[in-house]
């Protein structure tokens, strides 16, 4: 199976690179341009090849390609959440971890059902295996790309220390997975990050921009998280759809050698057909439908840990204000609380600055996306209607 | 394909099936050929004029070779490669055949159509009572146009009757619908939704095919019982049919027993025919067994898909309703919906047609087994004939044993014996000889029935396939001149 993967690369370069950056509209910029030229996958991982044009002075080249893992893209995205500086803007969602795992388990079962099936039936299942294989990975790889290409485009992020000296380190910047110990603590992380949340929630703003925003980033979240779910099942139906006519196909050949009537030619190459054009169509709504789900659902998340920045730094606001009130009063530790508000003060303001900026830019994006990709979805599939009737 | 096919022979008989006005090519060597075709082709009546023999080809292009005739359609049933060995049966085969087709001088014009299902009764006496209402204009029948009430059990009852008339003598009598406990019980308990619709609607057009298929048999139509149970207005309750009585109980234990049977039985067969037809048979079976599975997984992956998009039609609209920033969006968003419905629709369609060709599989795979159940009791008659034999010639020794002791009074015994044992024997050779003509006939006109039922099926789902792909295009069509 190593010998079909490592065709990955001769596939991506003369794949057109278009439709890669499919979920996000963006400028390409002259002065920081990011790609993922090569991936390659080993057992266990995917190394990609992250390729960078820049005219940036910081950079020690003008071109230069490096390697790079998916472990190495969350550290990227882990640290630009970490850091305070960017708590107003929303963080590009890290790219989903490459899973071939149901692919694999799949070859598997194959190989192991080698000797139940005719030959012909071996070789298109396993062509078919192998066509799934590689859709699921030129997934992964537009995903990473994506990623770095919002960090690339957003004019904050891109002048990150962390993201430079991802694109540009030679050696293994030899970051690690999150260790056990790491996992549980976000876990709780995560646990109090949402209690946290619910309480915030219900601070109701001074400004109606932004609580019209919060109503309208929750529902849209949960419709969409709905919506992905259900384009998932949708798409697993077609997928198994797909599989039976590639079954019937394969009997109704069977049978007719037995009686080869001019008829039985004509069936037989009618549900050939048939199913391509089925499994196509579950392909493509699958990447046009589904992916553009589940990439607006990580993005909406991200908005929405957005406002929740600002809000947990409003509520910090208004209990500085009154925490300098009550300081005021008792006349003690005046200055402290002065200052400790003034920080507060600057560091919502500088938020809600940004972050209507943000929003503003991610409903643009999302609009955009959306459009695009539903228009190629409806013109693929006039195609394939227009394929069947002949 | 994984069967083995030995070389080819050089040996090959093509038979074509065509309007019988046509001269059958016949380039074999075979002498029983010409005798066949000439009879065949003189008949006008269509039903039996067209026979298509089996040809020993193992690859298409060999199609291609033998096409090159005068004639416009050959279709060559390819079973695993054989010789077709000359068999003193064929020409009585041949007269026999004149007979029966004189008599077949009426116009196979028989419409029947099971409608009609209404529920009489309560609770778990409850029973569907299907009208059965039939349109011909044949002579047999006292009037042109006449419907009676039947009931499931009366139809089980009817194949039972004429299974223990024919199947033993070589007839492939088509098997009746399948009993089904859960699904009658949901009907008799009442339950008035989707799914006990379904079961009736399934079985009322199983019970048609079923009806067809029996009086399309030129012989089972004669049979009184099959008259019967068309025209008269009572037909006594078939009791023995019922699941759980003791004729139910009595014939799994037969079956039981027969399979054990058949495994002892070897069977030396002199006729190469035969053996090559159930091998055919055999591969039909495992092949059309499959091809059913399939397309029962491929009818409920459809229904589970069209759901599925349902729901996601749902969740789009949803979607769509919360973008309301931009008026844009929302029309994209009811695109999506719209254009899912249609889908939904088409996989409906799509769904309705492979039920049908599954229904039909699965008709299939039942009369399959009956052909099987006729070469078994082919099997079982020679073993009949053979033991008579043995047992003759054991009877012979004694006498001869007896003439040599001098014993008078015993060998006249003896002599009185062995005379009925040699009529018996005769009996058996003259069943063995019927059964195996009979078998011939059968399974061509089954092939034939086949060829036909598949055609016709596919022909109409390729139709209604275009049909939906043309609505889809047109609504599409639609779609993108709204969003542009």
């Amino acid at each position: 199976m190593q010998e079909g993967l490592d065709d990955g690369p001769d596939f991506l370069s003369e794949e057109d690179r278009g439709p890669r950056a499919v979920n996000v509209d963006l400028q390409t910029d002259a002065t920081l341009q990011v790609d993922i030229s090569d991936a390659l996958s080993e057992r266990d991982k995917v190394k990609f090849t992250v390729h960078t044009k820049s005219t940036l002075p910081n950079f020690k080249q003008n071109e230069f390609s490096v390697v790079r893992q998916h472990e190495e893209f969350i550290w990227l995205h882990d640290s630009f959440v970490e850091n305070e500086e960017y708590a107003g803007y929303i963080i590009p969602p890290a790219p989903p971890r490459p899973d071939f795992d149901a692919s694999r388990e799949k070859l598997q079962k194959l190989g192991e059902g080698e000797g139940s099936m005719t030959k012909e039936e071996f070789t298109k299942m396993k062509q078919e295996l192998e066509a799934e294989y590689l859709a699921i990975f030129k997934k992964t790889v537009a995903m990473h790309e994506v990623f770095l290409c919002r960090v690339a485009a957003h004019p904050v992020l891109r002048k990150d220390l962390n993201f430079h000296v991802f694109l540009e380190y030679n050696q293994d910047l030899s970051v690690r997975g999150k260790n056990k110990k790491e996992k549980l603590e976000d876990f709780f992380k995560n646990v109090v990050k949402s209690a946290d949340g619910v309480l915030v929630a219900g601070v109701k703003d001074v400004d109606d921009f932004f609580e019209h925003e919060k109503t309208f980033l929750l529902e849209y979240h949960n419709r969409v998280k709905d919506a992905s779910a259900k384009s998932d099942r949708m798409i697993r139906s077609h997928k198994n759809a797909a599989d039976d006519i590639n079954r019937i196909a394969s009997s109704l050949y069977t049978l007719g050698t037995q009686d080869s009537t001019d008829l039985c030619k004509l069936v037989k190459v009618s549900v050939a057909a048939l199913q391509k054009i089925e499994s196509r169509v579950a392909a493509d709504e699958d990447l046009k439908l589904a992916d553009l789900l589940k990439y607006y659902l990580r993005e909406s998340q991200a908005a929405k840990d957005l406002l929740y920045r600002r809000s947990r730094a409003l509520v910090d606001y208004e209990n500085a204000n009154k925490a300098l009130d009550k300081a005021r009063a008792k006349n003690r530790d005046v200055l402290q609380a002065e200052t400790s508000q003034q920080l507060c003060c600057h560091k919502f303001e500088k938020i809600s600055e940004s972050a209507k900026q943000e929003l503003i830019d991610f409903k643009t994006r999302r609009v955009a996306a959306f459009r695009k990709n539903l228009v190629e979805l409806a013109e693929l599939e006039l195609k394939h209607a227009k394929v069947t009737m002949t | 394909n994984k069967v083995e096919l030995p070389p080819p022979p050089e040996c090959v008989c093509v038979k074509l099936s065509g309007p019988a006005s046509l001269p059958a090519e016949d380039i074999s060597t075979n002498s029983n050929g010409p005798k066949q075709d000439s009879l065949f082709d003189d008949d006008p009546e269509d039903l039996f004029a067209e026979a298509t023999e089996e040809v020993s080809l193992d690859s298409p292009e060999r199609d291609v070779l033998l096409s090159d005739g005068p004639s416009p359609a050959i279709t060559p049933i390819t079973p695993p490669c054989s010789l077709i060995t000359p068999h003193i049966d064929m020409f009585t085969h041949c007269s026999f055949d004149e007979i029966e087709e004189e008599e077949g001088g009426d116009s196979f014009d028989m419409h029947i159509s099971v409608s009609d299902p209404e529920k009489v009764g309560d609770g778990m006496n409850a029973y569907m009572a299907y009208k059965v209402s039939t349109k011909t204009s044949m002579s047999l029948f006292r009037s042109q146009d006449f419907s009676v009430k039947r009931r499931f059990s009366d139809f089980l009852g009817l194949h039972s009757k004429l299974a223990s008339k024919y199947l033993h003598i070589g007839y492939i009598v088509p098997p009746a619908p399948e009993k089904s406990i859960v699904g009658m019980t949901k009907v008799k308990v009442g339950k008035e939704d989707q799914s006990s619709n379904e079961f009736v609607e399934k079985r009322r057009s199983a019970l048609e095919r079923y009806l067809m298929r029996t009086v399309k048999h030129p012989t089972l139509l004669k049979d009184p019982d099959v008259l019967q149970f068309l025209e008269s207005s009572e037909l006594p309750r078939a009791v023995s049919t019922q699941a759980l009585s003791s004729a139910g109980i009595l014939r799994m234990v037969n079956k039981a027993a027969e399979a054990v049977n058949k495994m002892t039985i070897k069977m030396n067969e002199s006729d190469a025919w035969f053996e090559e037809k159930q091998q055919h048979f055999d591969n039909l079976d495992l092949q059309l067994r499959k091809l059913h599975a399939s397309v029962e997984s491929l009818v409920c992956h459809r229904r589970e898909l069209s759901v599925n998009t349902a729901l996601f039609a749902k969740s789009a609209a949803m979607l769509g309703n919360s973008e309301d920033h931009t008026a844009l969006s929302r029309a994209l968003s009811q695109l999506a919906e719209v254009e899912e419905k249609i889908d939904q629709l088409h996989q409906d369609q799509a769904n309705a047609d492979f039920y049908c060709f599954s229904e039909l599989l699965g008709d299939y795979v039942r009369l399959i087994t009956a052909v099987k159940g006729v070469f078994d009791h082919r099997m079982k008659t020679w073993q009949k004939w053979q033991d008579g034999q043995i047992l003759l010639q054991k009877k012979r020794e004694a006498e001869a044993k007896l003439q040599f002791n001098n014993k008078p009074e015993k060998l006249q015994q003896a002599k009185d014996e062995m005379r009925e044992l040699e009529g018996k024997v005769q009996q058996g050779e003259r069943d063995f000889e019927l059964i195996s003509k009979t078998i011939r006939k059968e399974v061509s006109r089954f092939e034939k029935e086949r060829v036909k039922d598949f055609k016709t099926i596919i022909i109409k789902y390729l139709e209604s396939l275009v049909q939906t792909q043309q609505k889809v295009k047109n609504i599409i069509i639609i779609i993108f001149s709204i969003s542009y």
